[in-house]
């Protein structure tokens, strides 16, 4: 396709006309916003996306948007948009999912199609709560949280999305929150870098669940707070943060990171963004909100061959080894026998 | 009659229409091997054959042990055969444990060639037996020949050189090699087979060379033990005009499925995870990337069947196979593959359950689950195949018909049927019809005055259209959540539900149409109509052909078709005072016939992990006539 004949969008060209029936406040419209803009700002015609989705609130996004797309069955949209992969390579596949879509039943498809590199975006919308079926703990919901399944408290450890999705192998990690009333609003920002990946971007949103767990990432978004519990890792720059910028992460005489006062170390002390440093990158998804500021933005980032990428070069590799396969050649391999 | 490998008379020849050999021992013994080999020899000389292998589920069970034994049994004829026969004329046991579970299956005065060395006193009390059965008379009904295989192999290869271990392994050619002395045929087959398996392949031409050796050896000592007063001849099979080769029923579906591609001119995807005995399918469709053929071992089975979802969303020809418990996991996928309205074959290799089951046997009882084993009204089109070529037809017709009609097509084979070979005539690629296969680049309706690509707007075979992402202007989101009809939106309406449901059913009740009369196989009147389908075709077909010889009223059908059943099928049942449905179930296909045609249908019903003998359907039918 020339360049000439692409058509250039409006984040209003994206919406599919379909009524959006979200609760009035959710999330999910910050980020249908955010993901409208982006897709209008990139030089992509529209009928090459396909948005993948499975069971749950963020699941009935592919709805809202006027690309192709799949609602799909609980927890497996990696597995759907994988075939949607490897059938035709010249197409954008976007996952939406959820805490309990894709850490709990789908937990096992985000592991395989992280570690194959599978070239798809992956938002996962974190709202730490089981919203469709009404307000039962996630597999990100903390420990003791009483909800509608656990009265007396949640006796579960939850599991950190971007530390798993490191371990998957992920070549792209990054996080950011559906709004931000404090600090900078890196969605935009995140959602761009994670477009133009190749390879398997996983992106974590904190999302309010405003009717069943309402205020979960208030600290994390709001203006008194955002700035102080919270970084913006930008690569090649320190990690400042704070209400007057003037924090900064370090590591001490011990080895360990803290927190420090800028005014208190020189600037070569600081530590720096690396997005290239996978053990940095499970340092900062270990970052938790109040020992530490929570990093926003691209944690990690490398460049891999894609799965399709090899499957294909298999493909051509077998065709130049062999010539392009003929159904003569597959009836008469191997020993055959003629009867007059 | 027990003779050993010493008296002295000239072996004369002897003609036979047809042998059933069974080889067996140990699951590390080779048997498999030696059975492929003796089944490559005999086709390629011209016999019509039909093989059962059958192994156990662990790789290498406890040595000397009865549930260890691998069995592979292969019948070879000079006239059309449909089994591999119910008893066999000659056994090859190279184990006591393999005599002990096999022996039964003999004949009386059947060969029974054991390798002697083998029946030590601890293998022998391993195998269950108090007494040497070599020794204790208890073979008298039989042509036993005690060779003794493991010091004649040993020292047969004294000078190749290879150690102990490896010259041990060469046993089992060393007694193929003695089995084509007795029928008289060529090595040539299996000597190039080792040298391609060890020489070229492995890159070990020692192993080839040791092998080659041992085999000659064998044939060799045929020749001059003079244990056997007559060779066997079975002459050369009168088969259709032109070129043939070996196959085996999941290499058939392999096949099948990369022809239909061929056919419809669009990619394969294969998205699949392992599982007995339909990975040998995963196996084959991986060697074929340059006939651009896309295997994806999924994570699991779930993975798999949803990895077909998206593959068919983005239009190529998206196919899983597995087997009844992967089946199971893949449930719910199904039902989003038939509420999508996309185009997929599932192949399901049935074996033996519930659960877990016996992963290497064969059963048929998957075919309930095929045709409703899904939550809601999710039906779908099924078909079985009936033997190992037959599973290349099979694949197309499930593939032709996925794409006319816009829906997962369930292809059902089994155990038996996916590892048992036979000769298979090659088509001709130009008979072979195209398959049409047309995606819309143009909106298809109008709403509001306004053109609208309408995914739900159905055509005269009620299939949906198949609009690819990448196509502009035909942008569409469809899923799970039941759909408004022509417009695909998400509706929660109750009329439109009803609709829906009833369009979905008539859609897959309508594909009927499409499928051939029912062939019968005698006549349309009678007194017993066996009504048969899968891989009991060849035992039914066979039991049907000896009853009407001995003059009873019965006549035989078979069934391709599951879901929908075929037209005509309740007049032809009506046709019979009894109707009788054998199946390697509890009687699934008789319930479907009585609940859609309301015939008091009798089952002949075995569970064993085993196909039906034909003896034992013909003794049952008798019983049946002669009850009223």
């Amino acid at each position: 396709m020339s360049s000439i004949s692409l058509p250039t969008y409006k984040p209003a060209d994206f919406a599919s006309g379909q009524d959006v029936r979200w609760c009035p406040g959710c999330g999910d419209y910050a980020i249908l916003a955010a993901v409208k803009k982006v897709l209008a700002s990139r030089d992509v015609p529209k009928e090459k996306y396909v948005f993948v989705s499975g069971i749950g609130c963020s699941s009935r996004f592919p709805y809202y948007l006027d690309t192709y797309g799949i609602h799909g069955i609980h927890g497996r949209a990696p597995a759907i948009a994988t075939g949607v992969r490897c059938a035709n390579p010249d197409l954008e596949v976007w996952v939406i999912t959820g805490d309990g879509d894709g850490l709990s039943i789908g937990g096992n498809h985000m592991m395989h199609a992280i570690r194959r590199n599978m070239d798809m975006k992956i938002l996962l919308f974190n709202n730490r709560i089981y919203g469709l079926t009404k307000g039962q703990y996630s597999p990100t919901s903390e420990q003791h949280k009483k909800t509608k399944s656990t009265p007396m408290g949640s006796i579960d450890t939850p599991i950190q999305p971007t530390g798993f999705v490191l371990g998957c192998g992920a070549t792209f990690v990054a996080r950011a929150t559906d709004v931000n009333r404090g600090g900078v609003n890196v969605l935009p920002e995140v959602l761009l870098a994670a477009a133009d990946h190749r390879g398997t971007a996983f992106v974590e949103i904190y999302q309010d669940c405003n009717v069943f767990n309402h205020r979960a990432f208030f600290y994390a978004t709001e203006k008194e707070t955002a700035k102080e519990t919270t970084v913006h890792v930008k690569h090649g720059k320190p990690y400042i943060f704070g209400n007057n910028n003037d924090k900064a992460i370090a590591i001490n005489r011990c080895g360990a990171i803290e927190v420090v006062n800028v005014r208190d170390v020189s600037p070569d002390e600081l530590l720096v963004h690396d997005e290239a440093d996978r053990c940095r990158a499970f340092m900062l998804t270990q970052m938790r909100y109040p020992e530490y500021p929570e990093p926003m933005g691209v944690i990690y980032r490398e460049s891999q061959p894609t799965y399709h990428d090899l499957l294909w070069a298999q493909i051509n590799e077998a065709k130049e080894e062999h010539g392009e396969g003929t159904l003569e050649d597959l009836f008469s391999e191997g020993s055959t026998w003629v009867v007059e | 009659m027990v003779s050993d490998a010493a008296s002295s008379s000239t072996p004369t020849h002897q003609d036979l229409q047809s042998v059933a050999i069974r080889f067996c021992g140990d699951s590390g013994d080779g048997m498999q091997f030696a059975g492929t080999e003796f089944t490559n020899t005999s086709v390629m000389f011209g016999n019509e054959v039909v093989t059962f292998p059958d192994y156990p589920a662990e790789i290498r069970a406890p040595l000397g042990t009865t549930y260890g034994v691998s069995g592979f049994q292969i019948q070879f004829s000079s006239s059309e055969i449909y089994t591999p026969g119910d008893n066999v004329q000659v056994l090859i046991a190279m184990n006591p444990a393999g005599l002990k579970v096999n022996i039964e299956d003999v004949e009386p005065g059947g060969i029974v060639i054991v390798n002697k060395d083998a029946f030590t006193p601890g293998n022998v009390k391993k195998a269950g037996y108090t007494d040497n059965p070599l020794k204790d008379g208890s073979l008298a009904h039989y042509h036993v020949c005690k060779v003794p295989v493991t010091r004649l192999t040993k020292e047969s290869l004294v000078d190749s050189g290879m150690g102990g271990k490896a010259i041990g392994q060469a046993k089992n050619m060393f007694m193929l090699g003695l089995v084509y002395w007795l029928y008289d045929r060529s090595l040539e087959q299996t000597i190039r087979a080792l040298t391609e398996f060890f020489g070229e392949k492995k890159k070990k031409p020692r192993v080839a060379e040791m092998n080659v050796a041992a085999l000659k050896a064998g044939y060799f000592f045929g020749e001059t033990a003079e244990l056997f007063p007559v060779r066997y001849r079975v002459s050369r099979a009168k088969q259709e005009p032109g070129t043939y080769r070996k196959i085996a029923g999941n290499q058939a579906t392999a096949l099948g499925l990369i022809t239909a591609a061929q056919l419809a001119k669009k990619p394969l995807f294969y998205g699949s995870y392992p599982i007995t005995p339909a990975s040998d399918i995963l196996h084959a469709l991986s060697t074929y990337k340059h006939f651009g053929v896309k295997t994806v071992q999924l994570e699991d089975e779930i993975a798999a069947m949803c990895s077909l979802i998206g593959a068919s969303f983005a239009g190529d020809i998206a196919v899983t196979a597995t087997s009844g418990p992967g089946m199971a996991l893949k449930t719910e996928a199904i039902g989003l593959g038939v509420i999508m309205e996309l185009p997929m074959v599932i192949v399901n290799v049935q074996r033996a359950g519930p659960s877990t089951g016996l992963p290497t046997k064969t059963e048929q009882s998957d075919l309930l689950q095929a045709v409703h084993g899904r939550n809601a009204e999710t039906p779908l089109i099924v078909l079985a195949a009936r033997g190992p070529g037959d599973c290349f037809t099979t694949a197309i017709e499930s593939v032709r018909l996925a794409l006319k009609y816009m829906t997962p097509v369930v292809m059902l084979t089994d155990g038996y049927i996916a590892n048992g070979a036979g000769p298979w005539r090659i088509p001709d690629p130009a008979d072979l019809l195209p398959i049409e296969v047309a995606h819309p680049t143009e909106r298809n309706h109008e709403i509001d005055g306004k053109p609208v690509y309408a995914p739900y707007l159905r055509d005269e075979h009620l299939a949906r259209p198949w609009a690819l992402p990448g196509t502009p202007g035909l942008e569409h989101r469809i899923g799970g959540l039941e759909k408004m009809d022509v417009s695909g939106d998400v509706s929660y309406d109750a009329e439109n539900h009803q609709h829906m449901v009833d369009a979905r059913a008539a859609k897959i009740a309508k594909a009927a149409d499409d499928f051939p009369p029912i062939e019968l196989n005698g006549r349309d009147t009678g007194d017993v109509l066996l009504v048969g389908w899968g891989g009991t075709f060849g035992a039914i077909y066979t039991a049907a052909q000896r009853l009407v010889d001995e003059g009873h009223r019965v006549t035989s059908i078979h069934l391709r078709h599951l879901n929908p059943l075929p037209n005509g099928l309740g007049d032809i049942l009506r046709g019979f005072k009894k109707v009788v449905v054998p199946e390697l179930n509890r009687g699934q296909l008789r319930m479907l016939l009585r609940a859609e045609y309301l015939v008091d249908a009798i089952g002949i019903n075995k569970v064993q992990g085993r196909p039906f003998l034909v003896s034992e359907l013909v003794d049952r039918v008798k019983e049946i006539l002669s009850e009223d």
